[in-house]
């Protein structure tokens, strides 16, 4: 193999480094001994001890219990409301309210988080004082907030999805007498469920690690475990918390290698077929 | 092929007293400011294959996807089996279409495609297995029916899109450019194929092509459209033999044009000067059209004789030149003849028989060029 140059290999290690010396050193002080984050307690180091109390904590445990059932709940809202945009945006040609309709989907990716939790905080409490609703803030409007803003993506995705759709499947299903309902659930669906899902997966991430929204939006009795990590870091890092990123990130690098090796296997077999499919004709 | 055309009973349109199966009657579609079908009639009988023959952007397929209830036309009626259409749904019509891209559902096996339309009418199982069985066999496409579609190769999948068309046994079968994408062996073996199947069937076609081959080949009659406009429709021969204009002429085949002035007009025979040409062309058959008026003697390529000795008249119908160009081709060859008075003139010969070098004529010879008074067609302004 030709030796790479100098430079490309410096920046590969930069970059690497950049993005990846502090989940190390997170991961590796999740072990330390010591209270003190920032003292490496050799004698005794590395220890367990910080998973054993992470996993006593019941404030920790039920706020990420919390956090997994709103991002469930936020992903499919988003996902039901953006598809349905996405297919109104790819779909419906030009019509009158339609750059309006594209620009608000699209303003949550730009609009500062800060600007979005505060006007929907000032919304949740005018609709308190007009319809007498929502009563409290909790999980509710924690999870109508990031439907609001995970939406924006599924939409971006699942209309980028029906933008390379060939329109003469869902004609085909047309002519063969099938109803328009009946062409979208065994047509359309089926064939922007890769979409769907990434887009599903998208919204989870997203309402999964929101802080500043959730801020706004949340009551007494409603912290999502980002919540939790960071008003316990405002006192000073405590070594759980790195016991609780390095599950986490242990968490989504399996999901992602899992997801690679999954994706890398069905490409080979679909070029397997493929090419079975050329011998088969010659 | 030729015998079925011959066959006056097969012929519904040279019967005044006939109900066609489709009538499209002065049929506009327009898209903002351009018209991409153009105050169209068209009236297509049972058990035809008929043939919608045009260049990209002339409207073709637009008048296709009217018949099948994709595009509302903007103004004008189209009738199927008598019925208006105008409020008829694509899912409700008695036709059923073949994509040129063929849109099988990629997430279904070959024969969860074709029994996708059956389901819809809710027929019991085991009729649909069966009848799914029968159309596969009909295409040869049987042993395939658990695969997927990037499974199959072009081939394959045309004959699935055929299939699934055919599946709920239409009256009406459009296909759009049903062929294209298959290369031009395999093509021609469809062709046939086609013609086999919608002979047994009995279904009515209505095919739409860009290729003047493929067109030939299938039609009973074809239709030539020109800018959203149907400028001609008759039987394949009538087409190539007698086109109504220049457009068509040189549309279908290849054809060399002269263009004159009539110095004799008479009911049986015409004459006409042309200067590029650089003689008379003589024509024993009448035309309609003033005296003196611009013409265009049309003559195929394949109906001009070359030759190195005169031919026995010379007075007309013939003109001197030299070989410029020659494509051997196999089956024939192209000569391209300089005449005298400036023009090209491309001649085809079929190779009969196999040559030596000295007998073929070569680059540079001088040669006579004649035609049959019968071969020119003058064609108007």
């Amino acid at each position: 193999m030709r030796r790479r140059h100098w430079f490309s290999k410096t920046g590969l290690w930069l970059g690497l480094g950049f993005l990846y010396v502090p989940i190390v050193s997170m991961i590796v002080f999740s072990f330390n001994n010591s209270r003190l984050v920032t003292v490496w307690d050799a004698p005794n180091s590395p220890t367990l001890k910080w998973y054993g109390e992470l996993f006593r904590n019941e404030q920790i445990l039920g706020a990420a219990w919390l956090s997994i059932r709103i991002a469930a709940m936020a992903a499919t809202g988003a996902v039901i409301l953006g598809t349905l945009a996405g297919l109104v945006l790819a779909r419906f040609g030009p019509f009158r309210g339609r750059a309006l309709l594209s620009g608000m989907t699209t303003a949550p990716l730009v609009m500062p988080e800060v600007i979005t939790g505060l006007s929907l905080l000032l919304l949740f409490v005018a609709l308190e004082q007009l319809i007498g609703w929502p009563e409290v803030r909790d999980a509710t409007t924690i999870t109508i907030a990031h439907i609001t803003f995970a939406m924006a993506y599924v939409t971006i995705v699942v209309q980028s999805r029906l933008a390379g759709f060939d329109n003469s499947l869902e004609e085909a299903a047309l002519d063969l007498g099938a109803r328009p309902a009946k062409v979208f659930f065994r047509i359309t669906l089926p064939l922007i469920f890769p979409a769907i899902m990434s887009g599903w997966l998208l919204a989870f991430t997203l309402s999964w690690d929101d802080v500043v929204v959730s801020q706004f939006v949340a009551g007494p009795g409603s912290t999502t475990l980002p919540m939790v990590i960071f008003s316990k870091v405002r006192l000073g890092v405590s070594p759980d918390v790195n016991a609780l990123a390095t599950i986490m990130v242990l968490i989504v690098a399996l999901g992602v290698v899992a997801s690679a090796i999954w994706m890398r296997r069905q490409e080979r077999r679909r070029e397997r077929e493929m090419q079975m499919a050329t011998a088969a004709n010659k | 092929m030729a015998e079925r055309r011959n066959d006056n009973k097969r012929e519904p349109w040279r019967d005044p007293g006939a109900q066609a199966y489709v009538q499209i009657e002065n049929v506009t579609k327009r898209f903002g400011d351009f018209v991409a079908v153009n105050n169209v009639s068209l009236k297509i009988y049972q058990h035809e294959i008929f043939c919608l023959l045009g260049g990209s952007g002339c409207g073709k397929t637009t008048l296709l996807r009217m018949l099948a209830g994709f595009e509302p036309p903007t103004s004008g009626r189209i009738l199927i089996d008598g019925k208006d259409m105008a409020d008829t749904p694509p899912y409700e019509r008695p036709t059923n279409m073949m994509f040129q891209s063929y849109a099988l559902f990629p997430h279904m096996t070959v024969a969860k495609n074709v029994s996708f339309g059956l389901e819809q009418e809710k027929l019991p199982k085991a009729e649909v297995a069966q009848r799914v069985d029968e159309i596969l066999d009909i295409v040869k496409m049987r042993e395939y029916a658990q695969r997927k579609p990037h499974q199959l190769s072009g081939g394959q999948r045309q004959r699935v899109a055929l299939a699934r068309a055919l599946a709920k046994r239409p009256k009406l079968l459009l296909l759009d450019e049903p062929l294209g994408a298959l290369d031009k062996k395999l093509r021609e073996q469809t062709q046939f194929e086609l013609i086999n199947i919608q002979e047994r069937l009995g279904v009515t076609f209505v095919v739409v092509t860009h290729d003047q081959e493929e067109a030939m080949t299938l039609a009973s009659r074809i239709g030539v459209m020109n800018r959203g406009e149907i400028v001609q429709v008759g039987t394949p021969s009538e087409i190539y033999e007698f086109p109504g204009s220049r457009f068509v002429a040189d549309f279908i085949g290849s054809v060399n044009m002269f263009e004159g002035r009539l110095i004799e007009d008479l009911p049986d025979r015409v004459r006409i000067h042309s200067p590029e040409l650089g003689g008379v062309v003589y024509v024993d058959h009448g035309i309609s059209s003033a005296p003196g008026a611009a013409v265009w003697a049309a003559i195929r390529p394949e109906k001009i004789n070359i030759s190195r000795a005169a031919p026995a008249s010379t007075a007309e119908n013939c003109v001197r030149g030299i070989v410029k160009e020659i494509a051997y081709m196999g089956d024939l060859s192209i000569y391209l003849v300089k005449i005298e008075a400036g023009k090209m003139v491309r001649v085809t010969l079929p190779n009969i028989e196999r040559l030596a070098d000295d007998e073929r004529i070569l680059w540079d010879e001088s040669v006579y060029l004649s035609w049959h008074s019968s071969s020119p067609v003058v064609l108007p302004q």
